[in-house]
């Protein structure tokens, strides 16, 4: 029993590590008041750059690094539009999840050697794998958090990091105001709109790398949609963890957890159909984010920042 | 102060100051000048360019052309750092300050002096040392949204000072304010100006000029036309500059000859958006060609009571009737087409769509019916004759009937809504605060407006915080005090020692 807790402990916090980057990276650039929906593309871009960049090249590093940039490319796609074009950010984001998505299946085809019909499906890569942390792996259960690859022990870093930084500084306290109030922050001397950009590519940049640990890591390998609209599931979970960083944990494992044990139900072998486990993370999500917010409500605590999704310029009413 | 002023160098001087916005000159080659210790009132209607001016100085507009001098040196102020930098604070008409966020955290966003990782203790101890040397009674882990308005205003004053401001800018801060608090306010800016530090305060108040400013600058129309020292001019040579013609201080009007029965309130209970009761059993009626005065400091039913009339809120038990008809709990829509008219007091939230042009801000109510709409079809042409003669007959300022009506002054965004709700009204007009914020042109006109409706026969109820205004305006006041009626007098045989006794919950029956 202990071994099948520890085991799908382990598989959540793998299945739940893509998640909380995503749900990190969207949590900053909300809180400055930019909405980007363009999550579920920047994720499979992220996810097929580092592929194929370590197919070809070995090495996992500059997997991360390439991945890294094509975020910081769309997310700047994204803030551009939202910020300086003062786009619908709904439109914006929505527009770059469709030519993400588009642009990831069609590299996924095209990128490929020759050999696999210039096909990146159903190669094999250099992968992160796990790596047991010594003695603290061996503790009952808690072991399964210290056998982990090095992109969920990061994961462990940067949740305190994120809220430290958001909270406990002078420029968490500054992104803060810009989301509540870009009015105020501008009279206050914050450049309202260099805050909104940089916070908007940092979130795309962890967005996609979210992604990056999808492809070198849990899958690994590269598919269509891989993803699984995870990065819809991330937009629930912002709301879920009330944009603050340390709860962005919960909501990750909440889906990650699910979908752990609806693998290892199906591997029992259960006559309860396939589709309907595949389906449960989704529907368990959507059932706790609405209870969620349902109590919350009542209890007049809803945290979404005042200015999201409003575009900014000096000296209207 | 004589000896300060003599100092040679100005703290601060604006040399042909020109501000041109699309359409508008809204700041015409002004000059001004300040010395440490010195308070200066900028007058002049809405629209003249005063908040404008205070902006460049602020760092969020840009002149078009002049000169910034601080202390006898030319600067340049790209941004609000840049003002801050050079000592210059300001308080804004709307409060800079982030709601969900705490006084201390307010008072150091955006400073780079703060270290990254922010101490806060340290940041309260200081708070605390400023609110008691100005008596400010500030609490530096207070949230924002949790206090009164005053309150907000001595922590935006606060953040100022801790930031090393040395001139002080004011924007309109006693509109918002009890007579109290603006006096408490007079002492706090007396304190800061006996310690060299400099006000520029805006203000249509012409007692407040009076008492508070040491110079007088009259704005109009974007020029400057006057400057004057105040102790050598009266409020009635001020409003003769700043308007260009005399003003009526004492409203005349003809006495009230009131009809029957408009509106009929029977002992309505209503909730607060708390759940709280904030309406206990409020009864009186109106009259046609009565104006009835709610007096009362803010927060004590006024509004709920306007929001029960309107259907904007429910009532709990209780009757409203309006000629004669039962319209308790009927949808606004019902309430509207009973000829009843509405001026919201937030007049930007509840009055006006800002991103809709000033013609179809006046159509708002009449859109409905013909000539406006024909078969269900919006016919811009007519709307837009009908607002050009609105625009003409409310003398509103706008460009052109197209321009929206967000970019309007507080004054012509009031004007737009009172020309729609007096156009539309038939039986009553609910009117909070028309005249709130407004200078001294305007509220003359809004309150002529006020008294021409009673004399076509519509009964009005004014609700207002101002007593001077309800007593020259209303033929009836009802004192309002924690949900209930306090008494109702007379306006002609009332006084402001009476009233202040009633709104401070004292009924009437005990008076006597």
């Amino acid at each position: 029993m202990i071994a099948l807790i520890t085991s799908i402990l382990a598989i959540t916090l793998r299945a739940g590590t893509s998640l909380i980057y995503a749900t990190i990276g969207e949590i900053y650039t909300e809180r400055s008041g930019i909405l980007n929906l363009g999550l579920e593309g920047m994720m499979l871009m992220g996810a097929v750059s580092a592929f194929a960049t370590v197919y070809y090249t070995g090495s996992l590093g500059l997997a991360l690094i390439v991945s890294m940039l094509t975020g910081i490319v769309l997310s700047s796609l994204h803030a551009f539009l939202s910020i300086t074009m003062r786009a619908n950010q709904v439109v914006s984001g929505l527009s770059i999840t469709l030519f993400g998505t588009g642009l990831a299946s069609f590299l996924g085809q095209r990128l490929g050697p020759a050999s696999n019909g210039h096909y990146l499906i159903g190669l094999i890569g250099e992968k992160f794998t796990p790596f047991a942390i010594p003695g603290l792996s061996k503790i009952p259960v808690i072991g399964a958090v210290f056998s982990q690859d090095i992109l969920t022990y990061i994961v462990y870093l940067i949740i305190p990091v994120a809220w430290f930084y958001m909270y406990k500084t002078k420029n968490g306290l500054n992104l803060r105001a810009v989301g509540e109030s870009p009015q105020t922050a501008d009279a206050m001397g914050i450049n309202v709109y260099r805050t909104r950009y940089i916070y908007t590519i940092v979130g795309g940049t962890l967005v996609a790398l979210g992604g990056a640990h999808l492809s070198l890591s849990y899958a690994p390998g590269w598919t269509d949609n891989i993803t699984g609209g995870r990065g819809w599931i991330v937009i629930a979970l912002v709301i879920f963890s009330m944009w603050n960083p340390s709860r962005a944990i919960w909501g990750a494992l909440l889906f990650g957890g699910i979908n752990a044990i609806q693998f290892r139900l199906q591997a029992t072998g259960t006559t309860i159909s396939a589709p309907f486990l595949n389906m449960l993370p989704y529907i368990v999500t959507i059932v706790v984010l609405v209870l969620m917010t349902w109590f919350e409500t009542l209890n007049k605590k809803v945290g979404a920042p005042a200015a999201l999704a409003v575009p900014y310029m000096r000296g209207e009413k | 102060m004589e000896n300060v002023q003599k100092e040679s160098v100005p703290i601060l001087e604006m040399l042909g100051i020109t501000i041109r916005f699309p359409g508008v000159l809204a700041n015409d080659n002004v000059d001004l000048e300040l010395f440490p210790g010195e308070v200066l009132a900028l007058l002049g209607e809405n629209g003249a360019g005063k908040s404008t001016l205070m902006n460049v100085l602020a760092g969020l507009y840009r002149a078009d052309s002049g000169r910034i001098l601080i202390k006898g040196k030319e600067v340049e102020i790209n941004s609000p750092k840049d003002a801050m930098a050079l000592g210059i604070g300001m308080v804004h008409q709307n409060f800079k300050l982030v709601e969900t966020m705490t006084v201390a955290e307010n008072v150091i966003l955006g400073l780079d002096s703060e270290d990254f990782i922010l101490d806060l203790k340290k940041v309260g101890n200081r708070i605390r040392e400023i609110s008691d040397h100005y008596n400010l009674k500030v609490d530096p882990g207070a949230m924002i949204w949790q206090m009164s308005v005053g309150e907000q205003q001595r922590v935006e004053i606060l953040k100022l000072i801790y930031r090393g401001a040395e001139v002080l800018i004011l924007d309109e801060p006693t509109a918002v304010l009890t007579p109290q608090e603006a006096k408490d306010l007079n002492r706090i800016v007396k304190q800061m100006t006996s310690e060299g530090k400099s006000a520029i305060f805006i203000t249509h108040k012409m007692d407040e000029v009076m008492e508070f400013s040491d110079w007088v600058r009259v704005l109009q129309k974007g020029r400057l036309v006057s400057v004057v020292k105040t102790k050598d001019t009266s409020p009635k040579d001020l409003s003769r500059m700043m308007v260009g013609r005399e003003v009526l201080f004492r409203i005349e009007k003809e006495p009230s000859v009131p009809g029957e029965v408009v509106l009929k309130v029977e002992n309505v209970v209503a909730m607060n958006d708390k759940g709280l009761k904030a309406l206990k059993g409020i009864s009186f009626s109106i009259r046609k060609g009565e104006i009835l005065g709610i007096a009362g400091v803010a927060g004590n039913g006024q509004r709920e009571l306007t929001e029960v009339i309107t259907g904007l809120h429910k009532v709990v038990s209780g009757k409203i009737i309006i000629e004669n008809t039962d319209m308790t709990n009927k949808s606004p829509l019902e309430i509207i087409k009973s000829g009843v008219s509405h001026i919201p007091s937030d007049r930007v939230a509840m009055g006006i769509v800002g991103d809709m042009s000033v013609a179809n801000n006046l159509a708002m109510k009449e859109y409905r019916k013909e000539p406006l709409t024909k078969y269900g079809i919006l016919h811009p042409k007519r709307i837009f004759t009908m607002a050009k003669k609105m625009i003409t007959a409310f003398m509103i300022a706008t460009p052109s009937p197209l321009t929206n009506v967000k970019f309007l002054s507080g004054g012509n965004i009031q004007k737009t809504i009172l020309a729609r709700e007096i156009g539309a009204c038939s039986s009553l007009l609910v009117a909070a605060y028309p005249a709130r914020g407004l200078d001294v042109g305007a509220t003359e006109s809004v309150r002529n407006e006020m008294i021409a409706e009673r004399d076509n026969g519509r009964a009005v109820l004014l609700v207002s915080e101002d007593l001077d205004e309800l007593m020259s305006v209303s033929d009836r006041i009802a004192v309002m005090n924690g949900g209930h009626i306090m008494g109702i007098v007379d306006a002609d045989k009332s006084d402001i020692a009476g009233l202040g006794m009633m709104m401070a919950g004292v009924p009437l029956e005990e008076l006597k």
